[in-house]
């Protein structure tokens, strides 16, 4: 459904291409992991799904086609269109990515707002729908709060509510966990397992962590300073890494976790 | 609610500090007013009845009490100069200077507000270039410059008002008008070129967040993130600095009032001091004290309406 062809992607003010030559594919119904050490190019490259890409500050090459419309050169009018509607995105730190003074359940309708014509009653309705399909306690109440009045893991449910409310057919999650601590981290990393299964939804999931990203994903993609070194079956490349980075990234989590998860949620 | 009363009661409170330190320092500085009043040659005898009939041979506290009681009651006490009750004499002059506060005030926003949102729409470029000097030239020019050069075009040569003769508020209204207009003029421009800065920098600080780039991931296009989410916030620091907007219109216009003849508060201030008419001067420092600290307490007010993390215990 996602497919990215050789995308490259260099900032005018930068040496170094952030991103060379990836080329990612993510089937129907799939969580991809991305992941690779701060400045390989993850956060680039969703930006670049996500239409986010500051086009006037780089230079962009190649092509990514979602269910067949390519969205990379498309113009910002069409690419409205799809933003928040086919792609929903969950940044890192809820707290800075929510607006401040708009309280949650307006911030989850407004993706309905924009792209649909659905009544005010129909927006709550739907609002209160995916605030508790993201098990957060008392939808109604947290409807009427600001982004302050909540705590991290609370806030990163609500922007998943926000981003799934329409049904996106991608949802893109940049670090979504990085910034919670570790238990909020495991029961997230559930939700959106079963937000996966339940709507089969497709997901790409960016984390530097790939002991979190083998909980979640199917298959992963390890990239590494702008390029894709290796990709396939996570269980096939946890055990048998065959690029140095990827072995380097595995000898990098300690011993117990990578034990720990083969019995845990496999 | 409670956050309300409890910026009301600082309020009240600060008028208080500043109303005691007022009379207090005036009390200081005024020496004996009745020796004033009666010049050196008089008799001790005669200077002590004046001090009793003005009653300052009671301690400060008390008769600050009674001022104050008399403030809230519109009394302001007698003026040492036209012998004639202060509130009498100064409320003509209220009016003038809160029209000419209100007309400078309206045209700040008025002119800021939509240079101040292109301006921020723009960046880099000639034409910014070009802006920013102008702007740090206007904010560079004292009020009583732009008002004498305004005079001197606008009344002098082109006789669109006549300098030095302010016309009745009562019979010549548009007349009046005519020449608060241009001194509010002289007054808004340094205010105006700082509105807009402080308005360009606060949009596009705020433009840079990253709630920024969540509105933009939902399919907003920039005018709705403009719309819906960047000017509600920007508005907390743009409300403070109107407020402090005020506190400068007040203080440029004790002078403008000077340049244009305009009989206000500013006016009647200036020669109250040089005429040591000390329970007029006390009256006019207290109002225009009461003036911005009230516009700070109504931001106060507005920016915890517009931001509910404002409303989180403390004043602040
Ligand atoms: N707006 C930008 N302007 C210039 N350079 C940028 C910009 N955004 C990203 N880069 C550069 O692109 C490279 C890739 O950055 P990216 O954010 O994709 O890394 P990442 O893999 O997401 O890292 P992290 O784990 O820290 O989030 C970095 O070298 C970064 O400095
Ligand atoms: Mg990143």
């Amino acid at each position: 459904m996602l497919e990215i062809r050789d995308l490259h992607i260099k900032f005018h003010n930068r040496e170094r291409e952030a991103v060379s030559g990836v080329s990612l594919t993510i089937h129907d119904g799939e969580i991809l992991g991305l992941v690779g050490e701060s400045g390989s190019g993850k956060s680039v490259t969703a930006m670049s799904v996500a239409g986010l890409l500051p086009r006037k500050q780089c230079s962009y090459s190649g092509a990514i086609y979602l269910d067949g419309a390519e969205l990379l050169h498309i113009d910002r009018k069409e690419l409205r269109k799809k933003q928040g509607k086919a792609i929903g995105v969950v940044f890192q730190e809820p707290m800075n990515a929510m607006d401040p003074l708009m309280t949650i359940g307006k911030q989850v309708e407004e993706v309905l707002r924009i792209h649909t014509t659905c009544s005010r009653e129909e927006r709550k309705r739907l609002a209160l729908e995916a605030l508790a399909a993201v098990d957060l306690p008392d939808p109604e109440d947290i409807y009427g709060k600001y982004p302050h009045e909540l705590s991290g893991g609370m806030l990163q449910r609500a922007m998943i509510a926000a981003a799934i409310v329409i049904r996106p057919k991608l949802l893109l999650l940049d670090e979504p966990t990085t910034a919670l601590d570790v238990t909020i981290q495991a029961q997230i990393l559930e939700l959106l397992k079963r937000l996966n299964k339940e709507s089969g939804i497709s997901m790409l999931f960016i984390s530097h962590n790939l002991n979190v990203v083998r909980k979640l994903c199917s298959r992963v993609a390890v990239m590494q300073r702008g390029v894709l070194v290796e990709e396939g079956d996570v269980e096939t490349v946890f055990h048998h890494p065959q690029h140095p980075y990827t072995q380097h990234l595995i000898a990098a989590i300690p011993r117990r976790e990578r034990k720990e998860n083969r019995h845990g949620t496999k | 609610m409670k956050y309300a009363a409890r910026r009301i009661a600082s309020f009240l409170l600060t008028m208080v500090i500043v109303s005691f330190l007022a009379f207090m320092a005036f009390d200081v500085i005024s020496g004996d007013p009745a020796t004033a009043l009666l010049g050196t040659e008089a008799t001790p005898e005669a200077i002590a009845a004046l001090r009793t009939e003005m009653g300052l041979d009671r301690p400060l506290g008390v008769r600050y009490g009674e001022w104050l009681l008399g403030f809230f009651t519109g009394d302001l006490g007698t003026s040492y100069v036209y012998h004639q009750s202060v509130s009498e004499i100064i409320a003509p002059k209220i009016s003038v200077t809160l029209l000419l506060s209100f007309v400078s005030f309206l045209l700040i926003l008025l002119i800021s507000i939509p240079l101040g949102l292109s301006a921020a729409k723009r960046s880099g470029g000639a034409l910014e270039a070009a802006g920013t000097a102008f702007n740090q030239f206007c904010m560079a020019v004292p009020p009583f410059f732009t008002g004498m050069l305004l005079s001197y075009l606008f009344g002098v040569i082109l006789k669109w008002f006549m300098p030095g003769v302010f016309p009745d508020l009562s019979t010549d209204f548009p007349g009046a008008m005519r020449h608060i207009f241009f001194a509010a003029i002289a007054i808004a421009v340094p205010r105006i070129a700082m509105t807009v800065r402080m308005l360009k920098s606060t949009i596009q600080s705020e433009m840079r967040k990253s709630y920024v780039r969540t509105a933009i991931s939902r399919g907003n296009d920039r005018s709705a993130v403009l719309r819906v989410h960047v000017l509600k916030n920007s508005l907390v620091p743009v409300i403070t600095f109107l407020a402090q907007t005020m506190a400068e219109i007040v203080a440029g216009g004790i002078v403008v009032e000077q340049v244009f003849a305009i009989p206000g508060l500013g006016r009647m201030l200036v020669s109250s001091i040089s005429n040591r008419d000390y329970p007029m001067v006390q009256a006019i420092v207290v109002i225009l004290a009461l003036w911005v600290v009230l516009s700070g307490t109504v931001a106060d007010l507005v920016n915890q309406r517009i931001d509910p993390r404002l409303r989180l215990g403390g004043d602040r």
